[in-house]
């Protein structure tokens, strides 16, 4: 299946070859050629100055009856008796979402001895909290969590899902997904809806980082995403509202759960808890040797922050994977992110553009960074960060 | 012990630019390399066969290039190689993809574990893996760091935002593999000799039991519906001074005027 070239009406101008993020485009005797890699997405029909691409009209496999699904969902995660804030913060999306839907806003609650957070979820925007409790669930597991949520979708049919892009919400999303045939979107960086034709539209950066696609899931419900942390700001939570509680009883047989959690070790000290932190100081290749992080350390440690790496840092073995911010490393969103000597490749920028003020300390003063910086100085980090260190510890003497 | 990897052969992401005239990709010249996690979840398989004996199979879906991809990981030690490929598979997404692999898999049948990357560094969805594990059944665990078998029991740590988990399972079992598991091998002289000698079997629709409603573009229920660059922020301000020290302490007043510090 690929889109359809018109060689009668092709000029060869060869403007859809570059606008083709998939390389499916060539050009073969001045005509457009497409290739195997054709995905139909549909990003060179627009570029063609004659109008000589279209897609191809396709039926889908698809076998539900969409009018049946209705109802935003919101997936809340919990852990230690708090709900994780990116469930929060896809509450406040997901209201504007279930409004310009024109449908309801509920939250999904599967866990042990949880009820007391459905007030949380009122108070965010749902209108409606689906409660699964039981033993099972007192930690997350794939299988059990799976079939509550699975069953909830297939009793309850809601049109849209909205889950944390976290690594349980990426465990979880694709199994419930799949058990339901339902289309899932990873790790979103945006919610929209299309007006016009009453779909979610789910944006997510593509290639590292390098381009962003939106997706729609148009035959197939419902229609799911994993949406990253804090790229929506959680909403101020109103304690008088208040909302029904759908009390469902767990399916889910011992048998059924095929793996067993025997041990949790925690390693992570506030400095590395990059999720939830409000300042990180993040180190890149400018560290120049890994005693260098030193400073890194002192100042994260100095301003109540966390310490993060990128990519580079990570890879030359100075820092452990888990500080690794970028598009393969964590998303964060913090409201000051300070970036010392980490040039801003877009892998980079695609895990940490979402900071509220982007600080960079660089010595290039062409460094990417610097397009996406609130405020940036040019100089060298291995001067500028014990000088900030010295100054600190002045004026909070 | 009976292993299948799954791999993906992906442009080289880290090597994509952008045209700062067009604001388009720019594919050309671009390497395809095999994706770095499936490394890892191949060296992962190759470690445990070491340890415990049995064969390492990689399995991959994509057109007739991605051979190449499957002799690199001959190459590094597979032991046989597999690539599924249609243009029937075309235009697949995740779930479609899943059901394909899944359903190669099954028809490969004796297998006591599968092993995917974490992602692939194309996509980044992360979802290929375990959806496979649910078209097979069977259980899973993402994220894997580390992983011994003993007396048939998996046992493995699970990378999380706070740490750690120790997880244990039974086989058959699908793991998904992170960056910080291992330092993938570099393949020998021998290796890549053996691996340019070897004919790659090519399965296609045809070959392995599919529902025609269930792959390719027909079977996705996720359509790409626009294609963009992203936008850069406002330019902000550059702070300027004579010296590291000035620009700190201006840097500092800033702080002190978001009431930072």
């Amino acid at each position: 299946m690929a889109i359809i070239i018109d060689k009668d009406t092709c000029i060869g101008c060869s403007a859809c070859t570059s606008a083709c993020p998939f390389g499916a485009l060539e050009m073969q005797d001045d005509k457009a050629q497409v290739n195997d890699n054709c995905t139909t997405c549909g990003a060179c029909v627009g570029v063609c100055p004659v109008s000589a691409i279209s897609k191809p009209a396709m039926k889908s496999g698809a076998k539900v009856n969409k009018e049946d699904y209705k109802g935003v969902w919101v997936f809340l995660e919990h852990a230690e008796g708090q709900l994780r804030s990116v469930g929060l913060e896809l509450l406040g999306q997901g209201r504007v979402l279930a409004d310009k839907l024109g449908e309801e806003l509920a939250a999904v609650l599967i866990g042990d001895n949880v009820e007391g957070l459905a007030k949380e979820a009122f108070a965010s925007g749902a209108e409606k909290v689906y409660l699964v409790e039981g033993k099972e669930y007192a930690h997350y597991n794939t299988d059990a969590y799976t079939t509550a949520f699975s069953d909830l979708i297939n009793s309850y049919k809601p049109s849209s899902i909205l889950i944390g892009a976290t690594t349980d919400g990426r465990d979880l999303g694709p199994r419930v997904a799949c058990r339901t045939t339902a289309g899932l979107v990873a790790d979103c960086t945006n919610l929209d809806v299309d007006t016009e034709r009453g779909l979610v539209l789910w944006t997510r950066p593509a290639f590292g980082g390098n381009i962003m696609a939106s997706i729609v899931c148009p035959d197939y419900r419902p229609q799911m995403g994993t949406v990253r942390p804090k790229v929506f700001k959680k909403p101020e939570p109103d304690y008088s509202k208040t909302g029904e509680i759908v009390r469902v009883a767990s399916k889910v047989k011992p048998e059924d759960i095929r793996t067993k959690l025997v041990d949790v070790i925690k390693v992570c000290t506030t400095s590395v808890n990059l999720e939830e932190a409000e300042i990180i100081v993040s180190g890149g290749r400018g560290m120049c040797n890994p005693d260098n992080f030193k400073y890194i350390e002192e100042l994260a440690d100095l301003l109540g922050g966390a310490v993060g790496a990128s990519r580079a840092a990570v890879d030359a073995g100075w820092k452990p994977a888990i500080h690794q911010v970028g598009q393969t490393g964590k998303t964060v969103g913090p409201k000051i992110y300070i970036a010392c000597g980490i040039s801003g490749a877009i892998q980079h920028l695609a895990g940490m553009s979402t900071s509220d003020i982007i600080i960079a300390i660089n010595k290039d003063a062409d460094a990417n960074i610097f397009k996406f910086a609130t405020y940036g100085i040019v100089g060298d980090v291995l001067e500028v960060l014990p000088a900030m260190i010295d100054e600190l510890k002045k004026v909070k003497a | 012990m009976e292993i299948i990897v799954c791999i993906k052969q992906v442009p080289d992401t880290t090597e994509v630019k952008i045209d700062p005239v067009t604001n388009t990709l720019m594919r050309q010249g671009v390497p395809s390399i095999v994706n770095p996690f499936d490394k890892n979840a191949l060296e992962m398989g190759l470690q445990l066969k070491e340890q415990y004996g049995g064969k390492v199979t990689v399995v991959s879906m994509g057109p007739p290039q991605a051979k190449d991809a499957l002799k690199e990981c001959l190459a590094m030690g597979a032991d046989a190689a597999l690539l599924v490929s249609d243009r029937a598979f075309g235009g697949a997404d995740t779930l479609a993809t899943s059901y394909t692999l899944a359903q190669a898999v099954a028809k490969i049948g004796n297998y006591d574990l599968i092993l995917c990357g974490k992602q692939a560094i194309d996509g980044d969805t992360a979802q290929v893996g375990p959806s496979m594990a649910e078209h097979l059944d069977i259980a899973m665990v993402t994220c894997v760091s580390k992983c011994e078998v003993n007396d048939g029991v998996v046992k493995v740590e699970r990378e999380h935002e706070e740490g750690y988990e120790v997880i244990e399972g039974k086989f058959p079992m699908l793991l998904t593999v992170v960056k910080s598991a291992n330092e993938p091998r570099f393949p020998t002289v021998r290796g890549t000799m053996k691996a340019n000698r070897a004919e790659i079997p090519v399965w296609t629709a045809a070959d392995i039991t599919v529902d025609p409603d269930k792959i390719g573009l027909k079977g996705s229920p996720t359509q790409v519906s626009r294609i963009f660059t992203p936008e850069s922020r406002t330019q902000g301000e550059m702070i300027q001074a004579d010296s590291a020290r000035d620009a700190a302490n201006i840097l500092i007043q800033k702080l002190q005027g978001m009431k930072v510090i």
